[in-house]
């Protein structure tokens, strides 16, 4: 199940003509991918070359088993994705590993805390989430702020003060290629500048791991391959980790290096995405292949 | 006409005290009830731990049990409290005292369910920044509802203006009194009119302007 590679991409499936590249002002679409098949990892990874790690994680929601004994390593700078039918599990396992719900047992660990994260109380706590950035299938946005004030937001909770936080979502908003719409209420942006508000307040602090639920499933094929390059970009450009929840086999195929298949809540095959691509072994990941090359 | 508005001046006073003032001290004490209210069920704050799904059954058996008391028995019964908090039970501040108890859970449930209102992928996305659960609170969720926020305070002024109407009960005074006293007790029909019509004036200018300011806070967004 777990067999180490090193990272070879194929990216066939990527089309540079029909994808909008947002950087392509400073990185044409070649420099990014060429930097990215440059990128090589071990699968997994081991201890100390993970940037996330779940010890047997189980959660249970009443009588119904959610996840049961869960184990995950993603080695950092690498984009994983967590990928399943809906109802898997996955959802619950990437809130997990983002601090936003407890697991009934097992550990959650980020690189350089050495402390199970759910044992964190207050400040600890705090300090353990700004390690971590979280972006949601439907954008999650303060409607009560703008842009720039929902990108504020993680900025004012660490205590910076205002100059800098201006400074820094100005810098975020250029980024996200937003410059012009920083003062705009949040409801009246579009689907993928809202997910690119989302993105930008969710890397504001400087964090290592970026989360992503199912970021993409709410967009368009178009604003998708846009969104996806833009995370791409930033673990290309700040060295990121990312990892994703999605239910679209493209999304995998796209931008993820490593890739686990989660089915019933419990990981049934993992590995590098060409590896599981070309050789899947499992009937869930067969499955998910299938679905992927009919569509 | 002269004599008729000389006579409702006062009341009209008196009314406006009695609202304002308990508007006040609902708003304040009502919606600190009902922050705690939506905090003791909220997953994301204290709503994972068993005391606290104690404390909100509790609170909500008060609640319910302070809201089905007919207002003029309550009025009755917080008279030994008036006395203790503003020194007397007779009086137009002295009514400020029952109002205000009968706003407080009233005020408290509308801002728990306006906070319960509030999408729970924003108070995850709170919590992803890394935020306080005070500073979610104040800074995200109560701006986030600001608009419900408004539209239940007025609907508060509204239901206060309608029970300060029983004021007089305790010497209170107001418009209401002075329908009561006048129309009522004096076959004044034409002073009860006015009264009458003065209270729907106010109804309407509430509800206006509280409309207005919810309808202005939700075109901001």
């Amino acid at each position: 199940m777990q067999s180490s590679a090193t990272f070879a991409h194929n990216r066939n499936a990527y089309e540079p003509e029909t994808s909008i590249r947002m950087f392509h002002a400073e990185r044409p679409a070649e420099a990014a991918d060429q930097a990215h098949l440059a990128h090589s990892l071990q699968f997994p990874p081991s201890a100390e070359e993970s940037a996330l790690r779940l010890i047997s994680v189980s959660k249970a929601f009443g009588n119904h088993s959610v996840l049961d004994n869960i184990s995950l390593d993603v080695p950092k700078g690498s984009i994983h994705g967590i990928i399943g039918k809906s109802g898997a599990g996955k959802t619950t396992l990437i809130r997990i590993a983002g601090l936003l719900e407890t697991p009934d047992s097992g550990t959650v660990l980020y690189e350089g805390i050495n402390v199970p994260l759910h044992q964190l109380r207050g400040k600890d706590l705090l300090a353990a989430r700004r390690k971590a950035g979280f972006v949601f299938q439907n954008f999650n946005l303060f409607a009560s702020r703008s842009a720039a004030g929902n990108i504020a937001f993680p900025l004012e909770a660490a205590g910076w003060p205002k100059p800098r936080i201006r400074n820094r979502v100005h810098e975020l908003l250029e980024l996200v290629g937003l410059a012009d719409k920083a003062g705009r209420p949040a409801s009246r942006l579009s689907g993928g500048e809202k997910q690119r508000v989302a993105i930008a307040r969710a890397i504001a602090h400087h964090p290592s791991i970026l989360f992503s639920d199912e970021a993409t499933s709410a967009l368009d094929p178009e604003t998708t391959r846009s969104v996806l390059d833009l995370i791409l970009n930033l673990r290309d450009t700040l060295g990121l980790t990312v990892v994703m929840v999605t239910h679209q086999m493209e999304v995998v195929r796209r931008i993820c290096d490593s890739v686990s298949v989660i089915a019933g809540g419990s990981i049934v095959e993992e590995g590098i995405v060409s590896n599981v691509f070309a050789h899947p072994r499992t009937h869930a990941a067969k499955a998910l292949i299938e679905e992927a090359s009919h569509d | 006409m002269t004599e008729i508005l000389n006579l409702v001046a006062r009341p009209l006073g008196e009314t406006l005290l009695m609202i304002a003032a308990s508007t006040l001290v609902a708003g304040c004490s009502g919606g600190l009830a009902g922050i705690l209210l939506f905090a003791l069920s909220n997953e994301h704050f204290a709503g994972r731990h068993p005391w606290a799904r104690f404390a909100k059954k509790l609170a909500d058996r008060a609640i319910n049990m302070l809201r089905s008391f007919p207002y003029i028995i309550l009025m009755v019964l917080v008279l030994p409290l008036s006395r203790l908090i503003v020194g007397t039970s007779l009086g137009t501040v002295a009514a400020i005292v029952p109002l205000s108890i009968a706003a407080i859970p009233f005020f408290a449930r509308i801002v728990e369910s306006a906070l319960s209102e509030i999408d729970n992928g924003i108070i995850d996305a709170a919590v992803a920044c890394a935020a306080s659960k005070i500073r979610i609170i104040v800074a995200i969720l109560l701006p986030e509802a600001l608009p419900s926020l408004v539209s239940g305070l007025t609907l508060t002024m509204i239901s206060l203006l309608g029970y300060s109407a029983m004021a007089g009960v305790i010497g209170g005074g107001g418009l209401g009194d002075l329908a009561i006293r006048y129309g009522y007790q004096r076959f004044r029909g034409d002073v009860m009119a006015v009264a009458v019509v003065t209270i729907i004036i106010l109804v309407e200018l509430i509800q206006f302007s509280g409309s207005a300011i919810a309808r202005k806070l939700r075109a901001r967004r």
